[in-house]
């Protein structure tokens, strides 16, 4: 088809900011990296307490070459995903439960709230009491940070759908489970995977707290024991990764998303 | 001959904890089989209520309620009940929404499918049948909410303000295709609507509810003498005004809300 002058025109300004803010984005982060660089090169600042990035990516290349790199993303990376599978599995299995018998949720919301609001970092010190500082920490860390919130809102939606949906289920000769499965649960899929995309991040805030307390590996204690050490690069390369592995845990969810969209 | 229908004293009082509210008091008519009958009354008179009991959806706590001669509870035939949205489920497909009855109750069965794609000609759907709710008009959607109800061949058909949801337009050319659907079929059908006309040029009979709490009022026999009587040419017939006017009387004023 033909475009008219004007829908070309329109179109080519679209394009055009879109370029311009591409352009300013990865201007702000070169200019930042160069300007690091320089000001750790002519000693504005001090190399040793702020690092660069020169020092940073020799320290990728060099973790990179002796492997143990692959070895504290990989623990981290995995303790993400079995605390995540677990929240999700979890908090869905005890929504329908809530969803299911109303008067369990009213009386066990005020506990959810609680638990909910409390700073769960507060509870790191006594799960190492509890179960040692190993990876089972790391993983219950993580999914307390998790997993409260995650159920209250995925009951939230559940509880949202339209009443009158159920209402139809049942003039159709449905019963509970009837109403769960073709109604409350298909329209929930949208609200479970947001959900999903705000914990995968929480899951990870989780593990790095378990680990900056109870770990010997993974990205988590590469910061935390840099820090102690004076090492900056491993820091700076550890806080580098976990932004990457946030973003692309993020991306995943976010294809998985537009996938599930009829 | 034995009515569909039959409802002798029938009450309904709500509890909550701000105290009891008699929604529904003494409530006595019948409706004979292949009748069409409206019930109208001002808003929140109790004319859902009415129709949740004999829907089953409510319990029925006062009075006797029969359902072709037999106790409410032992009816266990399928009851048609379309509420005033769609509620098409916008992740099934056309096809897919309008099975969800048959689904529920395991009846899918080859006659059942044949029986469904025959509507789906008839009520000019088949070339959707695939296609998702959000990309079909509003009168669309109430015609593959009828289908999905009538999918189950219910014997008896509550309607709760079906058309309440469309705009002007699309409630008169929707009034007509269904009520000329359910005439055709035959079914028992109690509509519940708060406009007039729409009662009356549907309806053999309108039932007049007063206000909470709710009570029979009138009861009119509607015979006009149009030919042929759909929903539409109904409005025309020389005795319309009168029964629009006698109806109109006795409704309560003020609280009726859309009335022409």
């Amino acid at each position: 088809m033909e475009l008219s002058k004007e829908q070309s025109e329109f179109l080519h300004r679209q394009k055009k900011e879109k370029l311009q803010v591409r352009c300013m984005q990865w201007f702000i982060f070169l200019g930042f990296l160069i300007l690091w660089e320089l000001s750790a090169d002519f000693e504005w600042i001090n190399s040793f307490i702020f690092c660069s990035p020169s020092i940073v990516a020799r320290c990728f290349w060099e973790m990179l070459q002796e492997g143990s790199l692959f070895t504290h993303i990989g623990i981290t990376l995995l303790e993400t995903l079995v605390s995540f599978s677990i929240v999700i599995l979890g908090s869905i299995l005890i929504a329908i439960l809530l969803w299911w018998n109303p008067k369990l949720s009213k009386i066990l919301e005020p506990y959810l709230v609680i638990l909910n609001s409390l700073p769960k970092s507060a509870l790191a010190p006594i799960l190492i009491v509890w179960l040692g500082a190993n990876y089972k920490t790391i993983i219950v860390c993580a999914i307390s940070v998790a997993v409260f919130g995650s159920i209250l809102n995925i009951y939230t939606g559940f509880v949202t759908v339209e009443a009158d949906k159920l209402k139809l289920i049942k003039t159709l000769g449905g019963n509970r489970l009837d109403c769960l499965r073709l109604v409350v649960i298909p329209a929930s899929l949208e609200n479970i995977l947001s959900v999903m995309k705000v914990n995968i991040g929480l899951c990870l805030v989780g593990v790095i707290i378990g680990e900056f307390l109870a770990a010997r590996a993974g990205l988590g204690y590469l910061i935390i024991y840099g820090s102690q050490v004076f090492k900056m690069d491993w820091v700076l390369l550890g806080i580098l990764l976990l932004c990457i592995i946030a973003i692309i845990l993020y991306a995943l969810l976010h294809a998985l998303e537009k996938q599930m969209k009829y | 001959m034995q009515p569909m229908l039959e409802l002798c004293n029938v009450g309904y009082t709500y509890h909550t904890t701000a105290g009891e509210t008699v929604a529904l008091k003494d409530i006595s008519f019948s409706v004979d089989s292949g009748e069409f009958v409206s019930i109208v009354g001002p808003s929140g008179c109790g004319k859902s209520t009415l129709l949740n009991i004999i829907a089953g959806l409510l319990p029925l706590s006062q009075g006797e309620l029969l359902i072709n001669g037999m106790p409410r509870d032992d009816y266990t035939e399928p009851i048609g009940y379309m509420l005033q949205k769609d509620h098409l489920l916008e992740w099934r497909t056309i096809y897919r929404n309008i099975t969800l009855g048959l689904e529920i109750q395991k009846k899918l069965t080859p006659e059942a499918k044949v029986l469904i794609d025959n509507m789906l000609k008839t009520y000019g759907l088949y070339d959707f049948r695939n296609s998702y709710p959000r990309h079909l008009s509003g009168g669309m959607r109430q015609r593959a909410a009828l289908i999905r109800t009538l999918a189950l061949s219910p014997k008896l058909l509550l309607l709760d303000e079906p058309f309440s949801a469309l705009d002007y337009q699309t409630r008169l050319h929707v009034a007509d295709d269904i009520g000329n659907i359910l005439h055709q079929q035959k079914i028992t059908t109690l509509l519940v609507t708060h406009d007039l006309s729409e009662a009356i040029s549907m309806s053999d009979r309108v039932l007049v509810l007063s206000s909470r709490p709710a009570q029979l009022k009138a009861d009119y026999t509607i015979s006009l003498s149009v030919e042929p009587k759909t929903p539409s040419t109904a409005r025309n017939a020389p005795e319309f005004r009168d029964y629009f006017n006698a109806v109109w009387k006795e409704v309560d004023h003020g609280t009726i809300e859309r009335a022409i």
